[in-house]
């Protein structure tokens, strides 16, 4: 296949790629980020102790990081079609990709919230500050540059899914190389996704840990020293 | 200011119960600066905590400011608004200066005052005013990680102070300071009790402190309050492990048979020359075993071991005279009853 036949293929595929990952990264922290935070806050010497929560919602995170995401992409196809009317596009592809990366950022954002200081939270109660206020003054604040990490290593992760998504009639650039490279034989569509795949993820991972090191950096030495 | 009563808080830990606090009655009153020292695990912070109840107490009551704390909260774990209220009424300075760290030092200080709902114009007036007070208006747009100890505990102070509390807690405030940093923070608080009639409860492992600062002490053991009263009365008490620790006078009588006398000399008497006038109304010889001098809560205090000749009985009228001259007198337990005591905790060490 020649260049000239490749590139109206080319930019649909990326902007395919880069809307699920946009869309389902979004949807990821959207519902991850309560998720997660509800984890820690109701964990046993949380602030809002509920052991029954805790445990259910400890569960659905765990079923749902554990299935593998070509399954969990099939077993959703009901769904998929309940909610998109088709299970077929990126659009459709999005629903399965979001359900997947929520348990996983989930995961990071406990992880995330875990590591701070509960001598910060003491601090604000003493001051007569709500659980909401704890949450949004110290939790989410003191924990962002890890947060930006761990949705670094979500769109990262959703790069990869998309390209399995792509198996199965997604569209992007996962679906470009499984028609083109694999079914065809044209190593030189395979390679070009592959590249531009490469550079995605590079791009996404300098991005976010560009972000998160300036932001951890602005409780360090804000100076510029 | 402060008052706990009958304050209990047992912890369960794999099925183990510790008492933490065992029935402590504690009266802090209003503008005084109150220390309380005791040994690793005497229960000093978890007494603290439970006075804005950031941990609630097993049984007892604590009351700040006329308000009862305990019944406020009611049974619920979490704190209820009316609970919130009254903590924003008690500042608490923190070891580790608890600092948030993704926020500017003047943004520190307006966080309570955020809590409060105050609008932002006065919440940064007020925090640079606090800021200016504390000695730190130029630090005001730099990160906690950019100052020193001494500068973070000044910060935490500031902030401890933005909803005008009338009281305010500190849990080893100075422990993670060096001396010099420590004398300055030291005095800081004492001149915010005296500027603003704040009151001071804080928590110390260190005798030095309680000198510095401190109206009135505590001691805890075992989380129990085993002395307590004003730093004057405590070296008042015959015996007192405090005044002890506070103010110590060594020395060992030379012989058998003399008696040893403590004294200890407030205000006017510390400038008068007692022990030679002593010494030329009764014609006896007086050695002195030791003696310091100590500024403590601002006032000048003398401590001074002497030995008389002869034994109690002998040395009754010159102690009169002594106690005449407005110093307090305590006949040392030294010698012969020391000694037995000494034995005594020997046996029951062996007993263990
Ligand atoms: N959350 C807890 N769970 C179980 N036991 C606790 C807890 N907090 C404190 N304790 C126990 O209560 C006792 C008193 O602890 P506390 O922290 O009040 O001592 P402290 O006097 O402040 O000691 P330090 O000088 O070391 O700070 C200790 O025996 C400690 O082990
Ligand atoms: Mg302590």
């Amino acid at each position: 296949m020649t260049w000239d036949e490749l590139q109206p293929m080319l930019l649909p595929a990326c902007w395919d790629t880069l809307y699920m990952v946009l869309w389902s990264a979004a949807i990821a922290v959207v519902v991850g980020l309560p998720l997660g935070v509800l984890l820690v806050l109701t964990d046993s010497g949380g602030l809002l102790r509920n052991t029954a929560v805790n445990k259910v919602v400890g569960a659905i995170v765990n079923v749902g990081r554990s299935l593998p995401f070509i399954i969990l992409m099939v077993a959703l196809i009901p769904f998929t079609r309940y909610v998109i009317g088709t299970s077929i596009g990126a659009e459709a592809a999005i629903v399965p990709l979001a359900v997947g990366a929520i348990p996983f950022f989930a995961r990071l954002v406990e992880t995330a919230i875990r590591e701070v200081d509960h001598g910060l939270v003491e601090a604000v109660q003493s001051m007569g500050g709500s659980t909401w206020t704890v949450v949004r003054k110290v939790l989410l604040p003191e924990s962002l540059p890890s947060l930006v990490s761990g949705l670094t290593t979500t769109a990262v992760a959703l790069v990869g899914y998309t390209a399995m998504a792509g198996a199965v009639g997604a569209g992007g650039l996962g679906d470009l190389a499984i028609r083109y490279g694999y079914q065809r034989f044209e190593t030189n569509v395979m390679l070009i996704t592959l590249v531009i795949l490469v550079v995605l993820v590079t791009v996404i991972q300098l991005l976010g840990d560009f972000t998160a090191r300036a932001l951890a950096r602005r409780g360090k030495r804000a100076s510029g020293a | 200011m402060i008052t706990t009563t009958g304050l209990r808080k047992v912890y369960h830990s794999r099925g183990r119960e510790t008492a933490a606090l065992d029935g402590v009655d504690l009266h802090v009153r209003e503008g005084e600066v109150y220390g309380v020292v005791g040994r690793s695990g005497a229960g000093k912070s978890t007494l603290i905590r439970c006075v804005n109840m950031l941990e609630r107490p097993t049984s007892g009551t604590v009351e700040v400011a006329g308000t009862d704390l305990t019944a406020l909260a009611g049974r619920s774990r979490r704190a209820n608004a009316a609970l919130r209220a009254a903590r924003s009424q008690i500042g608490m300075v923190f070891q580790h200066f608890n600092l948030l760290s993704a926020r500017t030092v003047q943004d520190n200080v307006e966080l309570p005052l955020e809590i409060l709902g105050v609008s932002g114009q006065e919440r940064s007036r007020k925090a640079l005013e606090l800021l200016d007070l504390v000695g730190l208006t130029d630090k005001a747009k730099a990160y906690p990680a950019q100052l020193s100890g001494g500068q973070k505990q000044r910060v935490g102070i500031a902030r401890a102070l933005a909803g005008d509390p009338k009281v305010l807690l500190s849990d080893e405030a100075t422990s993670a300071l060096d001396p010099e940093t420590t004398r300055s923070i030291l005095q800081l608080l004492r001149d915010l009790n005296q500027q603003l009639g704040l009151t001071v409860l804080l928590i110390t492992h260190e005798m030095d402190v309680v000198k510095a600062v401190c109206d009135s002490a505590a001691l805890m053991k075992g989380g129990r309050v085993v002395e307590s009263g004003t730093v004057t009365e405590l070296l008042a008490t015959p015996g007192s492990e405090l005044a002890q620790e506070l103010f110590p006078v060594g020395g060992e009588p030379s012989e058998e048979g003399r008696t040893v006398v403590d004294l200890t000399f407030h205000g006017e008497a510390a400038t008068q020359p007692v022990i030679s006038q002593l010494s030329r109304t009764y014609n006896i010889d007086i050695s002195i075993l030791g003696a310091a001098m100590e500024t403590i809560g601002g006032r000048q205090i003398g401590r001074m071991r002497i030995e008389l000749p002869g034994r109690f009985e002998e040395n009754v009228v010159p102690i009169g005279f002594l106690r005449e001259k407005g110093l307090q007198v305590d006949v040392a337990p030294v010698g012969a009853a020391a000694g037995r005591k000494a034995d005594s905790t020997l046996v029951k060490e062996a007993a263990k």
